[in-house]
Formats: structure tokens, sequence, C-alpha cells
């Protein structure tokens, strides 16, 4: 039963992204769909490290850059889309190796730290190193990539190529955190040194992980060179790696869907309310306040816990009512 | 050959000597109780033998295999296998996925990405008859959380167990528990087969004696009497450091 409800909704919610760019209209909403879809590609990234290995990472937005960077300047050195692309993504795995050699010899807090300074030297190289990275003036994008001769350079065309990279995503995931391997990774996330003792190699189980995290970011980094045709120091500042933590936190660390729905969250108030209300990163701050107070578990389970409630809650009266009336009337 | 052999095994932390030069061998199939009073060093010894510490000089050898360098996460592989004094399970998870943990441990499906750990039967059904094994098959869909004291250290042992292990260590398996838990312990303890070697720490002499061949007696990291039970409990040292007489 319950599986039939949870496949009905998946349909329907499949069935409305696709339908999306007819429903909506206008290519600026469609694009800001893109954007939604393109950063809950980032968080979902970010949640195999934050959620399933329970390794909190503040460099991310570093690794984002990397990839975002190689891809620009290929593409500016005057290589194809498929060159460009493969070398970003092989770039991101080695720096997410670097990453992952040099932060997994902490967890916690100082995993954080190490994270965090990380991505601050690939700001610093975004910045700084001018001759390489056009610093503060960043580099343009010239030309969106046509798959199968399919242009991407309109709104419908670029939500239609992002929202399948999204469900590939998803699937992988999905498909990662049921698996033998996802659970050795949480199983290193709740007791690492119980599963050292059972015979698992925890550093190299974290090391696949940080790997895995590397490629889908780096997937992401793709994603939002072509969606905005430019990529300037700016990505890589330690406020992008905290908006994608914030994202995974918001929705439901180690959920499938909490970070898409930290994703939207962040993407609708930075680019729709900030239309209306000028400080818009107040009303952020006082949803995330309200989500941390009154669903600390994050968006997705809260609100199933609630859901879950306020059904018992229903039953409960009806099979009460029903209790309390004489056999004879009771329904069959 | 023996069993596990360690030989002149000194270990310190800072200043602080715990392990001093200790020279043991457990016969294959043999059941070996360590007993000392608190800070003899006994579960330092476990984690030197199991590799989470490493020893500062000296060496351990397993069936005539020199592991005193070895990984601790190699260990398993050859059969080692231990219990945890203070209980570290996945709380989390449902008794039958903390037994299929320690199956996967030791199999090459632990690195596999693609496939659904819930639909690999084989595992599924090996991991249930582990728990059959120590009467704790009908609970075995029980999320661990919400099981007792008692049967938590009883799924230490069956994960230690399902791994099929030559060398079992086990730290304080009664640690904790009321007289009737104990009794399940024992016999989960009796019923283990003779080709499993069997080394256990208990700081409670009364309930773990039974269960010995052979005593090791350890004070300040020093063994201080070795024999049979009966040459153990007679000797006027173990009276004098252990029973404080």
């Amino acid at each position: 039963m319950s599986r039939w409800v949870r496949y009905g909704a998946a349909a329907v919610a499949l069935l409305l992204l696709v339908t999306l760019p007819s429903w909506i209209g206008n290519p600026y909403y469609i694009n800001i769909a893109s954007q939604v879809l393109l950063f809950a590609v980032f968080a979902l990234a970010l949640n195999i490290l934050v959620g399933y290995a329970g390794l909190v990472s503040l460099g991310h937005a570093g690794l984002l850059a990397v990839a975002g960077y190689t891809a620009a300047l290929l593409l500016q050195a005057g290589y194809g889309h498929f060159l460009a692309d493969s070398g970003a993504i092989v770039v991101t795995l080695a720096a997410s190796a670097i990453f992952a050699v040099l932060a997994l010899r902490a967890t916690g807090i100082g995993f954080l730290m190490i994270t965090l300074a990380l991505g601050q030297i690939i700001w610093g190289i975004a910045y700084r190193w001018a001759s390489l990275t056009n610093g503060d003036n960043g580099v343009n994008v010239a030309t969106r990539p046509a798959p199968f001769g399919i242009s991407l350079s309109n709104a419908p065309s670029f939500y239609f190529f992002t929202l399948v990279v999204f469900l590939l995503a998803l699937a992988s995931m999905a498909m990662f955190v049921r698996s033998p391997f996802g659970a050795s990774l949480a199983g290193t996330r709740d007791q690492a040194r119980r599963m050292n003792a059972l015979g698992y190699n925890v550093w190299l189980i974290r090391f696949l992980a940080m790997m895995v995290s590397g490629f889908w970011t780096g997937v992401a980094g793709l994603l939002f060179i072509y969606y905005n045709q430019f990529i300037s120091p700016q990505v890589a500042a330690l406020t992008t790696s905290a908006e994608v933590l914030l994202m995974v936190i918001a929705g439901g660390t180690a959920t499938l869907f909490g970070p898409i729905a930290g994703a939207a969250i962040v993407v609708i108030m930075k680019n729709v309310v900030s239309a209306y209300i000028e400080r818009w990163n107040l009303v952020l701050g006082i949803i995330f306040v309200l989500i941390i107070s009154f669903m600390p578990e994050g968006l997705v389970p809260g609100s199933a816990r609630l859901a879950r409630w306020a059904w018992q809650g229903l039953r409960a009266r009806f099979n009460g009512a029903d209790a309390a009336r004489p056999v004879e009337e009771r329904g069959p | 050959m023996t069993a596990l052999a360690l030989d002149h095994l000194c270990k310190s932390f800072g200043g602080l000597s715990v392990t001093r030069d200790i020279t043991l061998a457990v016969e294959p199939g043999e059941r070996r109780l360590i007993i000392g009073p608190n800070g003899a060093g006994k579960t330092t010894l476990f984690n030197l033998i199991t590799g989470e510490l490493a020893p500062d000089s000296g060496s351990i050898r397993l069936f005539d295999r020199d592991i005193t360098r070895m990984p601790s996460d190699r260990r398993p592989h050859l059969g080692m296998a231990r219990t945890y004094q203070i209980i570290t399970l996945f709380p989390k998870d449902t008794i039958l996925r903390n037994v299929m943990l320690a199956l996967l441990g030791l199999s090459p499906l632990r690195w596999n990405p693609l496939r659904d750990l819930d639909h690999q039967h084989e595992l599924v059904a090996h991991a249930r008859a582990a728990l059959d094994r120590v009467g704790l098959g009908h609970i075995a869909d029980r999320p661990l959380s919400q099981t007792s004291y008692g049967e938590q250290r009883r799924v230490e042992i069956a994960m230690a167990l399902a791994q099929c292990p030559k060398l079992l260590l086990l730290d304080e398996p009664f640690a904790g528990l009321s007289i009737d838990e104990r009794q399940d312990v024992r016999r989960l303890l009796q019923g283990i087969p003779r080709d499993v070697t069997v080394v256990m720490i208990e700081h409670n002499m009364d309930v773990a004696l039974e269960f010995a061949e052979r005593v090791t007696l350890l004070h300040f990291g020093e063994v201080i009497v070795e024999g049979t039970r009966a040459e153990v409990v007679a000797n006027p040292r173990t009276r004098e450091v252990y029973l404080g007489e």
C-alpha cells in the first residue's frame, strides 16, 4: 500500500518536473527551476559526505570551482565541449583525491577545518592567479554544448538537459545508499572503530566516498558554468560552501530528497523573494531558524514526522469515535 | 602450532608502561581467561592483539604468521574477531542488519555500490542463521535500540561468531549483566565449537573461571601468574593482588 503511494507520488513529481516549462511559461522562472536542479545535484553530492559519511566539508565550493574553471579555461583555449568537460571531471577527481588525502587525517571539526582551508586556497588561486584565471574579471563561456545536435541555448532546452542530469544523479544516489558500499559507508559514520574490527578499511571507504562526492560536484560545476556562461572567484568563496551545506542540513541530511528541498528553498529565496523583499537574507535566516527549532532533523524527515503524527491523530479520533458507539451501531 | 603467540610485547603511553614484556602462548581450541584488577592492562593487550594499538616492541603471531605490523582491518580476514567491553553496535539498524554488516566485512561485496544490499539473499539467510544459533532469531528484525542490554551483549558475540573466527577475543562479555542474562551468555559461550580458540578478559572471576582451562593473571601490565584454573586460584600471589587478602 505505502509502496504504491510512494510510486504514485514519484510519478506525479516526475510528471510535474517534465511538464514544468509548459505550465510555468516565463523563461525567467524556468531558469530558476534549472538553478534549483543544478544546486540539487551539488547538494546531493555534498550529502554523500555530510549525511552518509558523517564528514562535514566546508570546501566543496572549491571543488565546484575547479570543475568550472577547468572547463571554462579549456573551452577558452579552443578545446571542444567533450574534451573540456571530461578534462574538468578528471581534474576535479584529482583535486578531490588531494582534498581526501589531506582532510581524512581527521574527522569532525578537524576535517571541517582542513576542507575549509583547502577551499580557501582554491578561492585564493581563482582570485589572485590572474594570469591563469583572469582574477576578479572571471572567465566567459561562449557557448553551451549541443548534445546530439540539440541546442541548449534557450531556457526550456537547458532545463530539460539539467533535469536529465539531475535524474541521473538522483537515481545513482538512490542506488548508492541502498548498496553494500552505502551500508559500509554509513557504518563508518556510526561506528568507525567497530567497522575496522569487522575487517573494513575505514580510510579507503571514506576516500572513495569523497571521490564519488567529488565526481557529482564536478558535474554540478559544469552545469553551473553552462547555466551562467561565466565563472568568477565568487563561486569558490566560503559563502557558496556554507550555502550548499545549509541546503543539505535544512532539507535533511542522509535523506534522498532533503538536499533537493534545501536547494529549492535557498535558490527560490535568493531569486524570487529577493525581488519583493530587499532583506531576503533575513527571511532566509528566519526560515532556517524555524527549521532548526521545529524540525532539527531537517525539512523532509521533519515534515514526514508531522504528517505521520497528524495521520495517527486523525485515525485515533476516528477509531475512538467508532469504539465509543454501541456495537450494533458500528459499521462493518 | 600455537593459535596466538605474544613474544616480549611492550607498550607504554608516555611514562606509563601498560604492557610490560608480555609473553603468552594460546593453543588452538584453548579457552584462555585473562584476569586482573582494574588498570592491569587487559583491554590494552586486546587492542595490541587486534592492531588498534601498535606495540613499542615485541611480536604477535596468529597461527604462526607474524601480524605485528599488519593493519588492524586485515586481521579479521585472517580469522580474528573481537567483542567490546563497552557495547559498540549500530543502534539505528536492526539486529539483522548489524549481523549483516559483520558478514559483509569479510566479503568483497562490501565494495559494491550497484546492488541492493537487502536483496543479497545469501547474505541475509546467513545472518539469520547466525542469529538463530545464538537464540536471537525471533527478534532479528527489531531495531537494536529497542532491545535489552543483555540482548545487545549477545548481538556483540553473535556478530563476532558470524564471521566464523579462528580466534575469538571476548572483552568482559558478562559486564553489566543480570544473573539471568549471565546464564544466557554462558550458554552461548559454551556452545562455541572447539575449533574456535577463545581468549576472554573478565574482571569478575566467579562467572568466568568455570569457562577457562588456563588462566593468566595480569597486574600493572605484567603476567604475574599463569597456569590451570586450580593452579592460579591456589597461587598465593593471586590472592595477594587479586582477591585482596
